[in-house]
Parts: C-alpha cells; sequence; structure tokens
C-alpha cells in the first residue's frame, strides 16, 4: 500500500473508491461500446478514430482500476476489477448502457458522454495526487475524443434531411439518461471536504447543460432537459443490451482466467 | 568472469539511450522524453516511466526492456509508470525530432491551450519528406494513439505525424 492511501481515514477511502469506480466503468464500458466500430465504420478514417479512441478509453479505464486496486487494497488486481464482477455491480452511468445503433446513435452518445466526461475531469482537485495526476493527464488526451465527437455533431446536423432527422431522433432517445453521469454519489460531501472534488456533480452537471448549450443550441438541436430530481439509479438497473456486452467482453475471462494478452 | 559495471548515473543514462522505442525503433525511449527520475544507487536503480499515452500498449515492452538492460547493473531494478510528470509531446528531445523526421514522421507543433483542432491543423506541420508547409490534416486519428494522418502537397505523400499532446 502506498503512504497516499494509508494517509486515507476509512470514510474517505470509501467514497474516493466510489469515485473512481464510476470512472473507470465509464471509460471501460464506453470502450468496448464503441469498439464494436472496429471493421465496419462508416468510412475508413472513421474505422481508424473509434478503434483509436476505444483504446485510448479502455487504456483510461486501465489506469483508474490499477489505482482504484490500490485505494481498494482487497486482493483484487485491475484484471479482477474490470472483469469478476457480476453485470449488477457495474456502476456506469445508464447514459452509456445501450446498444452501439446506428452511427447517429453513436455520435450522440459520444458527445453527450465526452463533454460530461471533461465537466467532471474538471472537478478533480488535488485531495488525493494520484488521481489529481492521472487526471491531469487523461484530460490532455480527451480533448480530442470531445473534438471528434463534436465535429460529427456540426457534420450530421449539417449533412441533410436524414442525417440530422437521425441525430434528432438519437438525442431524444438518450435524453432521459443524458445526465445520468451526474448521478449523486454517496460519499460526495467527504471528498468535497477533502478536495478529491472541487465541485459538486450537481455543479458539475450545471457546466455540462451550459457546454451542451453553446454547441447544441446555435445548431437548432434540443438540449436534454433538466430533471426535476435527480436520477437515484443512474448507475444500476442496467439494461439487456449492458448485459449482452458484458457476456462479450467477460467471454476470455470466463474460459481462462489466467490468460495473458 | 567479468564483473557487473558500476552502476553510474552516466552509464545507467546510457543503456536508457540505447533502448529504442518499440513502435518507432529510430528513436530512443529517453528522446521520445519517456524516462523521468532516474535514482541510481549501489544495490538499486529506479526509473520512472512517463508513457505516452495513458492506453499506450507498448509500456509493458518498454518496462521489461529497461528491466532487462539494466539488469547488466548487478542490482535491483524498479521501473514505476508515473503520471506525476505527465507526458507531452513538447517532451521529445530536439535529437529525437530528427530522427523522427528522417523515419518519415512529421515532430508534433508546440503544445498550446485552449482547442485541439487549430493545434493540429496548424500550418507549420512541415512535410518529412520534402519539407514543404503545403501540408493538410487527413486524420485526427492514425495507426497508434499518438499519431496523426497528415498529406503533402506537393510531394503528394501522406505521412504521418505526432499528436501534440
Amino acid at each position: 500500500m502506498t503512504g497516499a492511501v494509508l494517509a486515507l481515514d476509512p470514510r474517505l477511502r470509501t467514497a474516493l473508491a466510489e469515485l473512481v469506480l464510476t470512472m473507470a466503468d465509464d471509460e471501460f464500458v464506453s470502450g468496448f461500446t464503441d469498439s464494436e466500430w472496429t471493421g465496419i465504420a462508416p468510412i475508413l478514417e472513421e474505422d481508424v478514430a473509434m478503434s483509436s479512441i476505444s483504446q485510448d478509453e479502455l487504456g483510461h479505464a486501465k489506469a483508474l482500476f490499477e489505482l482504484l486496486a490500490t485505494v481498494l487494497d482487497d486482493g483484487r488486481d485491475a484484471d479482477a476489477l474490470a472483469y469478476d464482477r457480476q453485470p449488477d455491480e457495474y456502476r456506469h452511468a445508464r447514459l452509456l448502457d445501450h446498444a452501439r445503433g446506428d452511427w447517429a446513435d453513436t455520435i450522440a452518445r459520444r458527445f453527450l458522454y465526452e463533454i460530461a466526461d471533461e465537466a467532471r475531469l474538471a472537478s478533480i482537485g488535488t485531495g488525493y495526487p494520484p488521481l489529481a495526476n492521472l487526471v491531469e493527464k487523461l484530460r490532455r488526451e480527451e480533448r480530442y475524443h470531445r473534438m471528434h465527437a463534436t465535429v460529427w455533431i456540426d457534420r450530421l446536423a449539417n449533412g441533410g434531411a436524414e442525417p440530422r432527422r437521425r441525430l434528432e431522433a438519437a438525442l431524444a432517445a438518450l435524453s432521459v439518461d443524458a445526465a445520468t453521469v451526474f448521478t449523486p454519489l454517496a460519499g460526495e460531501a467527504d471528498l468535497l471536504e477533502a478536495g478529491v472534488v472541487t465541485r459538486s456533480l450537481a455543479a458539475a452537471e450545471a457546466a455540462w447543460r451550459g457546454d451542451l448549450t453553446s454547441i447544441l443550441v446555435p445548431l437548432g438541436l434540443r438540449v436534454p432537459p433538466a430533471a426535476a430530481e435527480p436520477p437515484v439509479d443512474g448507475r444500476s438497473n442496467h439494461s439487456e443490451a449492458f448485459r449482452w456486452l458484458w457476456g462479450e467482453f467477460t467471454t476470455v475471462r470466463r474460459l481462462d482466467p489466467t490468460a495473458v494478452w | 568472469m567479468i564483473a557487473a559495471p558500476a552502476p553510474t548515473p552516466k552509464a545507467v543514462m546510457a543503456a536508457l539511450e540505447r533502448i529504442a522505442d518499440p513502435e518507432i525503433p529510430a528513436v530512443s525511449i529517453v528522446e521520445l522524453g519517456m524516462i523521468g527520475d532516474v535514482d541510481v544507487r549501489p544495490d538499486r536503480i529506479h526509473v520512472e516511466l512517463v508513457p505516452t499515452f495513458v492506453g499506450c500498449p507498448a509500456v509493458d515492452m518498454i518496462r521489461a526492456s529497461i528491466e532487462d538492460r539494466l539488469s547488466a547493473f548487478c542490482c535491483r531494478v524498479d521501473v514505476d509508470v508515473s503520471y506525476a510528470t505527465p507526458w507531452s509531446s513538447d517532451r521529445i528531445t530536439p535529437a529525437g525530432r530528427v530522427k523522427l523526421r528522417r523515419s518519415g514522421f512529421a515532430a508534433p507543433p508546440p503544445v498550446r491551450e485552449g482547442r485541439a483542432l487549430p493545434m493540429l491543423d496548424a500550418a507549420s506541420v512541415p512535410c518529412p519528406y520534402c519539407g514543404s508547409h503545403r501540408t493538410r490534416l487527413e486524420s485526427v486519428f492514425g495507426p497508434t494513439q499518438c499519431r496523426s494522418v497528415r498529406y503533402c502537397a506537393d510531394c503528394r505523400q501522406p505521412f504521418e505525424a505526432f499528436k501534440p499532446v
């Protein structure tokens, strides 16, 4: 166990583990879903782009699971955390619980998620230096993902009747789950007090909504409406689509837990 | 029997400078800026490895190369992957930039704050083959996480360029 972990009081450690788990699961599920495009994306450049982005997201998930393993210190390594849980134990946001869908579904989901992820990463303070250091590095890479999603929102919105119709339908279908990245965490007050995060999830959500507005409104697209109450089960109660994905990404691990990549 | 060489900081750095990057063997991991602090003691060498991208699949291979190469110095070798100093493309050394160009890769323009696209599309990315500045971005994403694809309008050659991060 490292010095940074030893210095945490148990309550803060639980809260930190919860935060890092949600971040890791979001990147992990997002990376696997988007890797479904490898080989079948609409154009060659997008095949390369989706494969590269997925590789980034899975790499981010791996680094976050490694960090989580040191925080939990319960004998599980990054692979065990990533692959040895039952579907109900994953804590990714319901926004990422949707099947790959068509290209517009993917772009709408990626866009809502990338802008939310940036709002979340921008909320991480210096209270737990190993997380702060990793997040600084992640932000340098994520801006390429955000740019990719934003360029495609613009392209579909201005790409003629059918692309626009499909994009609008995709955004509408996702709107109920759009804000689930900001689902309240049980230990949020402890994280704020310790400076692990510098603003609440509600404040990060407000920033996200502002970013969405500045991009979507000039394109004549609707910003997903804010819910009256924050979603309580925004990171549980997973879909059939996720259960299918889980079956896919755990196949090798279930066949041979000692397999080495 | 030949005695193992003494682990002096200079000898250890020289050994690290001879480790090629697995994806672009023309440049060393030192020239790419992947080596952070190196702490050399009589019984232990500690190397901070700074990955170019978090998900870089070559990291384990590079770590194994470092352990293998430095094991010639007799003592314990610890390699820690670290994000304490985040890797930036600005860490690539001048010598590394020259070698990248000679291998057909454009070196990254300096990292600036703000939006990524203007930075990527900078007119200051000269063609590594003919030196022309009339090049354009073809695809932000390339064959590895750290590379983009560009095209030179003068020698009509596609080429790869390091992403500024």
